[in-house]
């Protein structure tokens, strides 16, 4: 076992870096820069049951030090995942977490409950929490109550643990947290985009065809790590912390938030080796940080107890 | 192959209002397979612009592994580009999409229709169509004589034609018109430009066979982000669709939704 394995709720993760789901599609372009392999695991792009196009373009606005995107779940539908991007995925020795949503409750259970049931699905994240879709999304991440009641039934059908992405865009991220986990969560996943908005200078209308967006990037880092320290420090759940993710330093900050493993989104786009950059930078840093393991980092903010922390062995 | 490379910067001038001509040489090169492929250069070091700028290949030269990119100067990222010196490098990840397939033509004549920005690859793919025996026509689009670049080198070529919307250089109006005036005989047309001129070309030419080269804002630049996703004509349902940057940027005429 290595200094970056980690052991979460259904993953065993070789190293505590993945792709966060969105941002990497079902890994197909990636596996052109280097080998899926290597990677912790994979959060595959939101799966609804139906196949969706998505939003009208334009679907990103970059904004100063990050991004608009409201591009709208497009995905080929659960039945199209199920027979060709999961098949195509287990040529690789990944976990993949497989990313749902739905409009009505009847979708998330429909959906997590089938997706579940593939040999390389090692974990579901519950997406309550997408900005940029009319129905559902946001509504069942904002109301502690509905977000409860839709994690008790998805992991009720649910053949693998259960993760429920937090949405940032409440007032009180712990008591979304608490409520999720009271609901039967395995894990949280945090945070989602911020819901945000930029206006064209010569139009002056909004530059995104949807109007409004989900800002990621390293502009949301600071939200994200704030959030993590609260929520680390009120829920035994394990977290894995997204949000502007770009260096091995990123990841060392998101450990010390309270994070147990990190996912890396929009800086995929700007550079496709990113993740593979970041892996192999860790072991060096804990080096300097004079860390035995990079688990010993979670929750150094705040003090955590170290019996506390998940080791590999 | 996509590689990511910090190109040189062998020559960087500025040839018409806002207009920038780069030359970058580097072993990138070798991986380009078709004109009308396009690179995504990252315009700064830091992280503000944040995204990579998706900018077509103008023309390449594997001998000298050099690559020749024609960009306008407008937003924060493609201005920041300009300010780079000779000797200096960029950030270049690429050859990416699919550019032009160029077949036989001998015997035959192509029509190139460029407007504005949408112009330089159409330069390296005139070079490509010669080579394969084909005659070349080109008709430029620019607003003015001052954002005007290249009709000269266009006019080594073959025959070519500028359109200005103030008639400050060539014909009053815009690359619709010439074909009209000028009544040009062509078997097969290649064009790249803005999406209302597209479309206004590909109805005027909806009888002969065309190719299409589309832009949109773009993430990745690699088909992973679905941010350039464009509806497929004759499609009722409306969820098929084609990535611009992966499955394009070039179109046979007809398939997209303009």
């Amino acid at each position: 076992m290595t200094r970056l394995h980690v052991e979460l709720p259904g993953l065993s993760l070789k190293n505590p870096i993945m792709p966060a789901s969105g941002c990497f599609g079902f890994g197909r372009e990636y596996s052109q820069f280097y080998d899926l392999s290597e990677l912790g695991a994979i959060m595959i792009k939101a799966t609804t049951d139906k196949a969706r196009f998505g939003n009208p373009t334009p679907r990103v606005a970059e904004t100063n030090g990050g991004m608009l995107n409201a591009i709208g779940l497009q995905n080929p539908g659960l039945k199209g995942v199920l027979e060709n991007e999961l098949p195509w995925l287990s040529q690789f020795d990944v976990p993949i977490i497989a990313n749902v949503a739905g409009a009505q409750m009847e979708d998330y259970v429909e959906v997590a409950k089938e997706i579940s049931k593939a040999s390389n699905v090692k974990a579901l994240e519950l997406n309550i929490s997408c900005p940029n879709v009319k129905t559902g999304g946001i509504a069942f991440g904002t109301i502690p109550e509905v977000a409860q009641e839709l994690t008790k039934r998805v992991k009720h059908v649910s053949d693998v643990p259960l993760y429920v992405k937090l949405s940032p865009n409440v007032s009180d991220i712990v008591e979304m947290a608490k409520a999720v986990e009271a609901g039967g969560a395995d894990g949280l996943t945090m945070i989602n985009t911020l819901l945000g908005m930029r206006l064209d200078m010569k139009t002056g209308k909004p530059v995104l065809a949807n109007k409004t967006g989900g800002l990621s990037g390293p502009a949301i880092k600071p939200v994200a790590i704030r959030m993590i320290y609260e929520v680390s420090q009120a829920v035994e759940l394990p977290i894995i912390g997204m949000g502007g993710i770009q260096s091995a330093e990123d990841v060392i900050e998101y450990f010390y938030a309270g994070a147990s493993a990190v996912a890396v989104g929009t800086a995929n786009f700007t550079d496709p080796f990113v993740c593979q950059r970041i892996i192999n930078k860790l072991p060096e840093l804990l080096d300097e940080l004079g860390a035995d393991h990079i688990s010993e980092l979670t929750g150094r903010s705040w003090g955590k107890n170290e019996s506390k922390t998940i080791y590999s062995s | 192959m996509i590689v990511n490379e910090q190109m040189k910067v062998v020559s960087h001038e500025r040839i018409a209002a806002n207009i920038f001509e780069l030359v970058l040489q580097g072993t990138l090169v070798n991986e380009i397979k078709a004109p009308g492929q396009f690179v995504h250069v990252k315009t700064g070091t830091g992280i503000d612009p944040l995204l990579r700028r998706p900018i077509s290949i103008a023309a390449h030269n594997h001998d000298s592994q050099t690559m020749t990119l024609i960009y306008r100067a407008e937003g924060k990222g493609t201005k920041l580009l300009s300010s780079v010196n000779i000797g200096e490098s960029v950030d270049i990840l690429g050859p990416l999409g699919n550019g032009f397939t160029v077949e036989d033509g001998a015997g035959r004549t192509a029509l190139l229709v460029g407007g504005g920005i949408g112009v330089p690859p159409l330069y390296g793919l005139s070079e490509r169509l010669i080579e394969h025996g084909w005659t070349v026509k080109h008709i430029l689009g620019f607003q003015d004589v001052t954002a005007s670049f290249y009709a000269d080198h266009f006019k080594e070529l073959g025959e070519t034609f500028v359109a200005t919307v103030d008639g400050s250089m060539g014909t009053r109006g815009f690359v619709t018109d010439v074909i009209q005036y000028e009544e040009l005989q062509f078997d097969e047309y290649y064009s790249c430009g803005p999406t209302p001129m597209l479309k206004a070309l590909q109805n005027k030419l909806e009888a002969k066979k065309g190719h299409i080269s589309l832009e949109e804002r773009m993430g990745c630049g690699i088909g992973a982000c679905f941010a350039c996703v464009c509806h497929k004509q004759d499609d009722p349902l409306g969820t098929s669709y084609v990535k611009i940057c992966s499955d394009g940027p070039v179109f046979p005429a007809g398939v997209v939704q303009l």
